[in-house]
């Protein structure tokens, strides 16, 4: 009876080992996006509030910036964007939004009734620049170093749990005083 | 619409499958004759119900429906019509239901071979088939439903991944999932029959044919998926020993196993207890194997996308499949005595040791495989095993495997006498040995040791599986399809050693760097690079190179390999160019611009790595010979008449 019961502890053995790969596994990183750990897409874009200075990936290196995609014909947007307003207020990041596929007048229109969370709206019109960050559907929230690495990125709308769980931990602390 | 019909032809399926489960085992179970006639159509219901799910997605990403998020994921408008349809199996969600159309193929198919059967056996087989199907709807449903919308739909798709844009993935997947599929059914027929707690040789012989089909369908899966890794990975290697490849080996090694332990329960009524087992390894390797490739535990060339949540599921999933087949193994299989004996140089003690060491090597392959995830699980740091662990533990149990093949092929049933055979043997060896270093270092005068080796075993082989059929015709005896199957198969082993020796021992593989007009001489070849031109094609821009290549001054071919950057995922592939010249393979592949016209090139001449392909078809094809023997459909009738007193006859 014994040795019949010997495949049974072997397999019990590597059901223990397959648990723990598993459960230690959200330790590697889940792979959500094929840009993560690679450089942001370089990009030149209209600039939605100040016509006259285009919004540059250039001018953003150096610092950490969430990169969020929105519209405002996407009803999920509209349902992110309080959560948007408190990264705002919490000022540990700067937001830089990217209008996709919209109507500059509905865009401006919607955050002057809903209050403005971007430090500055790239435009994008015809969808270009979306498919370069490999976006298939708004809302999405890339969070970018001063490298300019893609170390995080959110897919629909930006929950409380995401920011206190994925984005904090990953910002550097905050400055002590504020002045 | 359709999506949402394909949604809910698939819930429809998981409920068939569970009346068929509940149906196929409690009726048995209870004695209930009217539950048991249930079974079939609850088989035939889900398997109409999954072919329409399968066909509405299929529809969704020939009419590039974008609000489907899988098609979003998987497809573009731009990508060419075929491979909008093989991008059904391009990703995650897509492959999980297209191993359950198959497992519902299989199943129908073993529903209608099931009408010979006794009929308590057969609704116990499809109970544990709808069972399997019950638990992979239910984790496509959870975890991975390819129908979900996405709102609003995506203007256009992600594309599919460049390298998956290939005839060779094409067919892959389809081919590689019917044999791992395929072990289900001899999965069932071992849990029907501990259920019954009574194995005879009529089991064997039902089981056999089944088990072979499905072996013949994993060795052409695999031999696909190892030439396109050759011709599209850009590298030129045909083996890589990746955790994707292992987990589709593993099940292979093991189901070559059962295949011929079945051969000795089938004659001779022995090994019975071990044939269960096999046939649960067999069965639970592959379920494993989707659980490493799926889950994102270990990490891959193949890269998936990974989700811890659907590696919960699966290993919920394992334990309770793979768990519950041992419990009842170690419960039952103490009662399945086998009866008669068998001599030490008997075939039986051959068959035994091919056993053992094809269960050896299956242990290393696994070992090696997880050794990433032990080593995590116990802290020691990420480590990585390549080919220096796999090549050489692999050798040290194949080289005695392929040894003794030549040697238990002349053995007899029962009888230890090999001394009747030492003439043979010894002359087939003898020829084989001197053929084979004659060729060896014919070709090749420096020498390492497993050249001469391989190719005497090799020929040894082949020589050893033609004495008996040779001996057959000599006799005027018939040669039924399960010898000759038998001796193809064995062919196709001998012509595999033969082809792994000479590509491991003759390959030359060199990189260049080369202007416009420069050349560079490779193996008695001269290539001659005119330089690198911009290419369009359908959904992609390439850098193309033209090479010219001679022999002696004798043009043979122009080679054009490609980079190719891909319009939507922006990915740069590198498409290989490769040519057949005398047995060999010249392949070249385009590497990186060093400015000034001059690039870098792959040059790799590696003759008869074509072979190695060939030699899984053959094998392929003698399993499907053999699966196809008149015997097996005969005695079926014959067994199924007499099924109450079926017992073993020693």
């Amino acid at each position: 009876m014994k040795r019949f019961l010997l495949p049974l502890g072997i397999f019990a053995l590597v059901a223990v080992v397959l648990g723990v790969g598993i459960w230690r596994s959200p330790e590697k990183g889940v792979i959500v996006s094929p840009l993560l750990g690679k450089p942001a897409p370089q990009f030149s874009l209209p600039n939605l509030t100040d016509p006259a200075h285009p919004v540059r990936s250039a001018d953003l290196r150096g610092r950490w910036y969430l990169f969020n995609v929105w519209g405002t014909w996407c009803v999920e947007c509209r349902a992110e964007h309080a959560m948007l307003l408190n990264v705002q207020r919490s000022g540990r990041v700067a937001l830089i939004g990217l209008n996709w596929r919209d109507n500059d007048a509905e865009a401006l229109s919607w955050l002057q009734q809903l209050g403005n969370p971007y430090q500055t709206v790239a435009v994008d019109r015809s969808g270009r620049e979306a498919i370069d960050w490999g976006v298939y559907a708004a809302p999405e929230t890339f969070l970018v170093n001063p490298q300019g690495i893609v170390v995080y990125k959110h897919i629909g709308a930006l929950t409380e749990e995401a920011w206190t769980r994925e984005i904090l931990p990953r910002l550097p602390p905050p400055v002590a005083s504020k002045s | 619409m359709l999506p949402e019909l394909g949604h809910f032809a698939l819930i429809l399926a998981l409920l068939l499958a569970a009346l068929q489960a509940l149906f196929g085992l409690a009726g048995p179970a209870l004695g209930r004759e009217r539950w048991m006639a249930a079974v079939t159509p609850a088989v035939a219901g889900q398997a109409v119900m999954v072919a329409t799910a399968f066909a509405c997605l299929v529809s969704a990403f020939v009419g590039n429906d974008f609000s489907v998020a899988y098609v979003a994921e998987n497809s573009n408008s731009a990508l060419p019509l075929f491979y909008r349809v093989t991008a059904l199996w391009g990703a995650h969600e897509g492959s999980l239901l297209l191993w359950i159309a198959l497992l519902a193929s299989w199943t129908v198919a073993v529903a209608i071979g099931a009408a010979r059967l006794p009929p308590r056996f057969a609704a116990r087989v499809l109970g544990v088939l709808g069972l399997v199907s019950f638990g992979f709807l239910l984790f496509t449903l959870a975890t991975s439903n390819p129908f979900l919308r996405i709102d609003p739909p995506a203007p256009d798709g992600r594309d599919l991944n460049p390298i998956l844009q290939d005839p060779g993935l094409a067919v892959h997947p389809p081919i590689l999932y019917t044999g791992y599929v395929g072990f289900a059914v001899a999965f069932a027929f071992a849990c029907a029959a501990m259920l019954e707690g009574r194995l005879d040789q009529h089991w064997a012989r039902w089981t056999r044919p089944w088990t072979t089909a499905a072996w013949a369908f994993l060795t052409c899966g695999i031999a696909l998926g190892s030439f396109w890794a050759y011709y599209e990975l850009g590298w030129g290697g045909y083996w890589f020993w990746d955790p994707v490849e292992n987990a589709s080996f593993m099940p292979w090694l093991v189901g070559t196993a059962l295949v011929h332990s079945l051969a000795v329960t089938d004659k001779r009524g022995l090994f019975k207890s071990w044939t269960l087992l096999l046939a649960i390894l067999a069965f639970s390797l592959s379920m494993l194997g989707t659980f490493l490739v799926r889950s994102g535990v270990l990490v891959s060339v193949h890269s998936f996308a990974a989700d811890p949540t659907r590696g919960v599921f699966i290993l919920a999933f394992l334990i309770i499949m793979i768990g519950g087949a041992l419990t009842l193994y170690a419960w039952r299989a103490p009662l399945l005595k086998s009866s008669a004996g068998f001599e030490l140089g008997a075939r039986e003690s051959f068959l035994l040791f091919n056993n053992v060491l094809l269960v050896i090597a299956a242990a290393t392959v696994f070992a090696g495989t997880l050794a990433p995830l032990i080593s995590d699980a116990l802290r020691l740091g990420t480590v990585s095993v390549g080919p220096p662990y796999f090549n050489p533990t692999f050798m040290l149990s194949m080289l005695p495997l392929l040894a003794l093949l030549s040697v238990g092929i002349h053995a007899n049933w029962k009888r230890g006498r090999l001394k009747d055979r030492q003439r043979t043997l010894l002359y087939t060896l003898v020829g084989a040995a001197v053929l084979g270093c004659g060729v060896a270092f014919g070709i090749w005068s420096h020498g390492a040791l497993l050249t001469p080796v391989g190719m005497t075993l090799a020929i040894w082989i082949a020589l050893s599986s033609l004495v008996d059929p040779f001996d057959r015709w000599r006799r005027g005896l018939s040669l039924p399809r399960a010898v000759i199957g038998m001796t193809v198969a064995h062919l196709g082993v001998a012509l595999a050693v033969l082809a792994l020796t000479t590509v491991q021992s003759f390959t030359s593989e060199q990189d260049v760097a080369l202007a416009p007009g420069a050349s560079a001489a490779v193996g008695g070849y001269d290539f001659r690079f005119e330089g690198v031109k911009p290419v369009e094609g359908p959904n992609y821009d390439a850098q193309g190179a033209t090479l010219v290549v001679s022999r002696h001054g004798a043009r043979v071919a122009v080679l054009k390999p490609e980079k190719r950057q891909y319009w939507v995922q922006r990915q740069v592939i590198s498409e290989t160019a490769i040519r057949m010249s005398r047995g060999s393979n010249i392949l070249v592949a385009l590497g990186e611009d060093l400015g000034g016209g001059r690039w870098s090139l792959r040059i790799q001449i590696r003759p008869l790595v074509s072979l190695i392909w060939l030699a899984a078809l053959v094998m392929a094809i003698g399993g499907a010979l053999a699966a196809s023997d008149r015997r097996y459909r005969t005695q079926q009738v014959a067994a199924a008449a007499g099924a109450a007193a079926a017992e073993p006859a020693a």
